[in-house]
């Protein structure tokens, strides 16, 4: 719950804090306060626990989303679809690939209210005639992927990454 | 007759009962929302859109070994009756199927492998849905064969993927790895002893959530619980398969040791509950399909607690998804009126019942 009166510790940052943590390291206690946008930054999920997600909470909380920035009204319609952030605020549906970009900053804000992140860290999608950056993306991901495989003693998927890995890597 | 998709059991090898603790997880869904670059999602695509669309995906599936002599089907081109049938088998949604119960929507068609537990559903919210559903706790089996599926048809399409967002999708609740993973669990145990709401509770708190039989915005029925997660983003696909799969471990445990309690404290009421359930499923002459849920849940728990021996739970689970409405008109050659359903559907189970184990 806040404890109202009290300010975000990061240096500099004078925002109301939302987020008291309280740690415990090496037997020692230690408290933190943080607004929500330092603690989104330490990695911290802030989005509360619903019972189950309606899509009456996600519009709600596109509202605050969108209410939370000014000038967002005036954010330009997508150019490929020509969807406006108010329409869509009022559906919760993007209209293309596009819309991503067009409303680039109020959707990170959005997605890390929804998942408390904005990065994503899966699969990293190799598309038909790959460029060097992204065929070393996919390598680090897939590597990524065989550690986690061989941490959790999955030797079977690590069987699989590494067919994938090799098929990367030049013949000889 | 001929298509394969006419077939009694198309479709259906998920109602099996071989998988893991399948008498308490009748199946496990991944799948995965994918978009192509290039034309425009859901409500805003157009007609041209979604055309373009579903040509691009068919010839993209061709040559994937999964779907080999698998026809890509045109839900405008099927009657009404098997897109219903469909559904209630669980290979499309009802998205899929658009607002119109007399027509679908153009483009919306689906493929059903027939080698592989595997589906793609083309023109829903979403321009591909990717999707394994099989018979039991098996998360990792599952997202392995999406994984893999993926992989093979991203091969031959340009994906809507953003460096920060991952793949992109209609809706921002799925954005991120796209994958959406869930367990339908039967949990009379917990419903009995009044554990559930503290059990659901506790799903809030671990960022997984719950749904009825059909998904989102399903109602209960018959104490059949759809456990999934709640983010698709900032996390690995392999984060979010173990988490789901330790969780609903746990659950299952939990809904043992339910079971436990009631055969200890309350044995007599227990399988006098029992009883009666398949006393009235064996006997009635009309069921609402409701009733015949919360009557199969009784019956269902018997079978786990080896009450009614010679049952299996594979006839159960048939029983459940046959005697549903589109399914029992097909059967009777023609649409039925409501109380002829319900004739139909007691019926069915008597018939069922008869043949496929005797408990009596």
């Amino acid at each position: 719950m806040p404890e109202p009166g009290k300010l975000c510790d990061e240096p500099g940052c004078k925002n109301p804090a939302v987020v008291h943590l309280t740690q415990v390291v090496n037997n020692k206690i230690s408290t933190h306060h943080l607004c929500e946008a330092c603690a989104s930054a330490k990695g911290i999920n802030t989005a509360k626990p619903t019972s189950s997600f309606a899509l009456s909470d996600f519009l709600a909380q596109l509202g605050e989303a969108g209410q939370t920035q000014a000038g967002e009204a005036d954010v330009e319609p997508c150019e490929f679809c020509g969807l406006t952030f108010a329409g869509f605020k009022e559906t919760g549906r993007l209209g293309c690939s596009h819309c991503y970009s067009a409303f680039e900053g109020g959707l990170r804000r959005l997605l890390t209210r929804i998942h408390g992140a904005s990065q994503h860290v899966g699969k990293v999608y190799l598309p038909p005639n790959p460029t060097a950056t992204d065929l070393e993306k996919r390598l680090d991901a897939l590597r990524r992927r065989l550690n986690r495989a061989v941490e959790s003693e999955d030797f079977e998927r690590a069987a699989v990454l590494r067919d994938q890995i090799r098929a990367f890597e030049p013949a000889g | 007759m001929s298509e394969p998709f006419r077939k009694p059991d198309f479709g259906l090898e998920w109602l099996d009962a071989d998988g893991p603790h399948a008498d308490i997880v009748l199946s496990t869904r991944v799948r995965l929302a994918r978009n192509l670059q290039g034309y425009a999602y859901g409500s805003r695509a157009r007609v041209n859109d979604r055309e373009a669309v579903y040509k691009t995906v068919q010839s993209a599936v061709d040559p994937v070994g999964t779907f080999e002599g698998a026809e890509m089907l045109q839900m405008r081109k099927l009657g009404e009756r098997t897109r219903r049938i469909f559904l209630e088998r669980r290979l499309v949604s009802r998205d899929l199927l658009g607002p119109d119960p007399s027509t679908a929507p153009t483009g919306a068609a689906v493929v059903v492998s027939e080698r592989d537990p595997l589906s793609l559903m083309v023109n829903e919210e979403d321009h591909l849905r990717l999707q394994s559903l099989m018979s039991g706790l098996r998360f990792t089996e599952a997202w392995s064969v999406v994984d893999r599926l993926d992989d093979e048809i991203g091969q031959n399409l340009s994906y809507a993927y953003h460096h920060e967002f991952g793949f992109l999708t209609s809706c921002p609740t799925n954005a991120g790895t796209g994958l959406r993973a869930s367990a339908l669990v039967h949990l009379p145990g917990l419903v009995l002893t009044k554990e559930i709401e503290r059990v659901l509770q506790g799903l809030a708190q671990v960022g997984l959530t719950f749904r009825g039989l059909y998904g989102e915005g399903s109602e209960v029925v018959g104490n059949f619980f759809q456990i999934s997660n709640q983010t698709t983003l900032g996390k690995s696909e392999e984060d979010l398969i173990d988490h789901l799969e330790r969780i609903v471990g746990t659950v299952i445990q939990t809904e043992l040791q339910a079971r436990q309690v009631l055969i200890r404290d309350a044995a007599s009421v227990t399988e006098d509950k029992i009883w009666r359930a398949y006393g009235l499923l064996r006997y009635a002459r009309s069921l609402t399909f409701e009733e015949l849920m919360n009557l199969l849940s009784g019956v269902r728990l018997g079978v786990s607690l080896k009450l009614l021996p010679d049952l299996r739970v594979y006839t159960l689970n048939k029983i459940m998804i046959l005697s549903q409405a589109a399914h029992l008109d097909e059967a009777a050659g023609r649409e039925l009126s409501t109380p002829e359903r319900h004739a139909h559907r007691a019926e069915y189970v008597r018939r069922m019942l008869e043949t496929e184990g005797n408990a009596a």
